[in-house]
């Protein structure tokens, strides 16, 4: 399905580790990533004029990632940022991103940017191991944090397990090894 | 599999109780994956849908072998049910030597496999309709309840679900060796899967490192374990024909290829296995279990070489690989001070310029050696087996190692980064060792973990107070993994045990779950004792030991 959809354009798909690749081994010039990061998302979801897909959704593979490859926190923020505006804001659809993060990271920059995006977003989903450690049936459990206007966060936890191609969500204390 | 046995002609039927009797212990026991298959089968649908790739993990196999080329050509030696007339040349002749050596091997990886690998099907190698699964013969080893007037070949030991179906032998789909020697394709996610060298780290990284991953190992202390099994990784690409590329800015690459372990046939490994044996019996002999005798048997993460398998092979530390061995294969090499003398400077990007060097090389002899499947005419693939030693020490010019405020601190993550990149456009694999206790900054540390595919960090006993802790006395450092790839799929194959430890015995160097004795002394009520006096004597010093005294609330 995803190939389909990918052939009719509806999937834009930009892969860092090959397109690194040409950049390095390349003949291009050096442009600030971020800038043109920003320009392929809006160049790609701004709708062409036979397209009839509403709600474009932007989904970021690992932003820790850019990080690691030299970017500084501000900028990460900010095209996170322009994201947003253009994203959500001027074409109404959704950005999805993901950050890895850890209680004990010493990682200064990484728990930066984390913290900021938690606070700019909307829905926060943090998918953790178990406090009580490695257990085959359950394999962690995820914090919904819906994020409401006046009032405190909306707050749930479900635990899951991964299977090969599926996850199955339960409450907690209700998986399927106990019921 | 001891279960897969095939003849190559009807008339010779060897006593199947004696071959069973041979294989490993009833499997019931032996698995070390065995919840993994119920895991699996809850999952739901066995679908054949690893042949289509998801883009995001884009692994080599699904490049430059296109899926339709994957699903044919790797097969599983269990899953080949007629062996060539002329027996596979061995060496070593045997007893039941009539059967091929492989099928006959309790394998080194775990017995769930042949079962799963019936239920994708379709991807290795496509079973015909006819054959039953493998898997529900599994259960019984000795059954021979085939009628011997079946036309074909008869399965040894799978007799059971297959009385009644008719076989028929497939003309001239023999058995094909896999497109690329020295590897073969895994259950889980169909990547290709290359031997690390030591069959027992094969296990705990669930068969193999995948073409197009990269392995980074963290350094124990001195480094002296890290280095046997990053020569182990070489030493299986020459043993397997595989190209090597061999970078190090410590020693020069030759000295490294010259220094590889020589690899164990069997023969002399049977020897070995018995010498030791009776080495280890004599000294340990107050050990055997006397109420748990049965699980004196069971394999501790180790396989037994009894034959010279194509996937996984053991090497004798004590003695050097033969020259003509190490020069049957190509192989590169980047010594780090030779390159920088010989070069005239070139462009960085913002990276060290030793990483950047390496780099370069690396894609140039991808490039040029058409690992990256741009050449269409090449017939025969090979892997490329990359070696890079000490990433991220000194003397590869970065100072991430001796100063808390390094000068540059995205050098070797970029680097990872890009080599990862080329890793996944082309047919190869590779280990890196990286000085992590030596790295300040522990932040870099976790980045380097995120971008690194499987992470395996080794912590030896040497200079620490576990060496002398009877505890630990069989072993010699602990193996942890950090970090594990899923790809293709959701899971990883990981296994169950996490406390893992090493051991380097004479010759050999082996991973095995970590098994603390039973103690039967009186510490255990002693050191009770003295934590219970030790709090006490807090509680008696008054306030601020409300914490501690938690301590002795639990009994």
């Amino acid at each position: 399905i995803l190939a389909a959809a990918k052939e009719r354009g509806q999937l834009v798909f930009l892969e860092g580790l090959k397109s690194c690749l040409d950049l390095l081994f390349g003949e291009e010039e050096h442009v600030p990533p971020h800038i043109s990061l920003f320009d392929f998302v809006r160049v790609s979801l701004t709708p062409a004029d036979g397209d009839s897909w509403k709600g474009p959704v932007l989904l970021v593979d690992d932003l820790s990632v850019l990080l690691s490859l030299g970017a500084a926190p501000v900028a990460v923020l900010d095209f996170i940022h322009y994201c947003r505006v253009s994203v959500c804001c001027q074409l109404k659809g959704n950005v999805v991103v993901l950050v890895h993060s850890n209680e004990d990271s010493e990682d200064e920059e990484n728990e930066l940017v984390v913290n900021s995006l938690c606070h700019h977003s909307d829905l926060i989903l943090w998918a953790e191991g178990l406090a009580t450690g490695f257990c085959k049936d359950v394999h962690g459990q995820v914090r919904l944090s819906l994020r409401q206007a006046a009032e405190q966060d909306l707050v749930q936890i479900y635990q899951y397990k991964i299977q090969d191609r599926n996850v199955t969500f339960f409450a907690r204390g209700l998986s399927a090894a106990v019921l | 599999m001891r279960f897969t046995s095939t003849f190559p002609f009807q008339g010779l039927m060897p006593p199947v109780r004696r071959q069973a009797s041979l294989s490993a212990p009833g499997p019931l026991r032996s698995r070390p994956y065995g919840h993994l298959g119920h895991l699996r089968n809850q999952g739901g649908v066995p679908s054949a849908a690893p042949a289509p790739h998801s883009p995001h993990r884009s692994v080599p196999a699904a490049g430059p072998l296109s899926p339709r080329q994957s699903c044919g050509v790797p097969q599983l030696p269990q899953t080949k049910l007629r062996c060539p007339p002329a027996a596979p040349a061995h060496p070593h002749p045997r007893p039941h030597s009539h059967l091929p050596a492989r099928c006959r091997a309790p394998q080194p990886f775990p017995a769930r496999r042949p079962g799963t690998c019936q239920q994708r099907g379709l991807l290795l190698g496509g079973g015909s309709p006819n054959r039953s699964p493998i898997g529900g013969a599994r259960a019984r080893p000795s059954r021979r309840a085939r009628p011997r007037s079946l036309p074909g070949p008869d399965m040894a030991a799978a007799g059971g679900a297959r009385g009644c179906t008719s076989f028929q032998r497939r003309p001239g789909a023999g058995p094909r060796p896999p497109a690329v020697p020295g590897t073969r394709p895994s259950v889980r996610h169909g990547q290709l899967l290359l031997s690390s060298g030591l069959p027992s780290l094969d296990c705990v990284l669930g068969g193999g490192v995948a073409v197009g991953t990269l392995l980074l190992l963290e350094e124990d202390k001195y480094g002296l374990y890290s280095n046997l099994l990053f020569k182990y990784f070489l030493a299986e690409g020459v043993v397997c024909g595989h190209d090597l590329f061999i970078a190090s800015a410590r020693e020069h690459p030759d000295n490294i290829l010259k220094e590889l372990p020589a690899p164990l046939l069997d023969d002399t490994h049977q020897k070995e296995l018995g010498d030791e044996a009776a080495a280890v019996k004599s000294e340990d002999f107050h050990d055997s279990m006397k109420i748990a005798w049965r699980y004196q048997n069971l394999p501790k993460m180790e396989a037994s070489p009894t034959t010279y398998t194509k996937f996984g092979h053991y090497y004798d530390i004590s003695k050097k690989m033969s020259p003509e061995l190490c020069q049957s294969i190509k192989w590169h090499s980047f010594y780090l001070h030779e390159e920088l003398s010989s070069e005239p400077k070139m462009k960085t990007c913002n990276m060290n310029n030793g990483y950047a060097r390496l780099l370069q090389s690396i894609q140039r002899i991808i490039s040029q050696e058409g690992f990256d499947g741009s050449d269409p005419q090449k017939k025969q693939r090979n892997v490329l087996r990359i070696g890079i030693q000490s990433l991220g020490s000194i003397l590869w010019g970065d100072d991430i190692c001796c100063s808390d405020t390094p000068e540059d601190t995205h050098s070797l993550t970029k680097f990872l980064y890009v080599l990862r990149g080329l890793l996944r456009k082309s047919l190869s694999a590779c280990i890196i060792t990286v000085p992590a206790h030596l790295i300040q900054n522990k932040a870099i540390m976790e980045r380097v973990t995120n971008l690194s595919d499987v992470v395996v960090g080794l912590e030896s006993f040497i200079g620490s107070e576990r060496e002398t802790n009877p505890l630990y006395k069989d072993y010699h450092g602990l193996v942890h993994v950090h970090q594990f790839p899923r790809l293709n799929s959701l899971i990883c194959d990981v296994s169950d045990t996490k406390d893992l430890a090493f051991r380097l015995k004479r010759k050999l160097f082996t991973i095995e779950r970590l098994h603390l004795p039973p103690d039967l002394s009186d510490t255990v009520s002693r050191a009770s004792k003295q934590d219970l006096a030790g709090s006490a004597k807090l509680l008696s010093s008054g306030c601020g030991a409300m914490a501690i005294g938690k301590k002795h609330l639990d009994f």
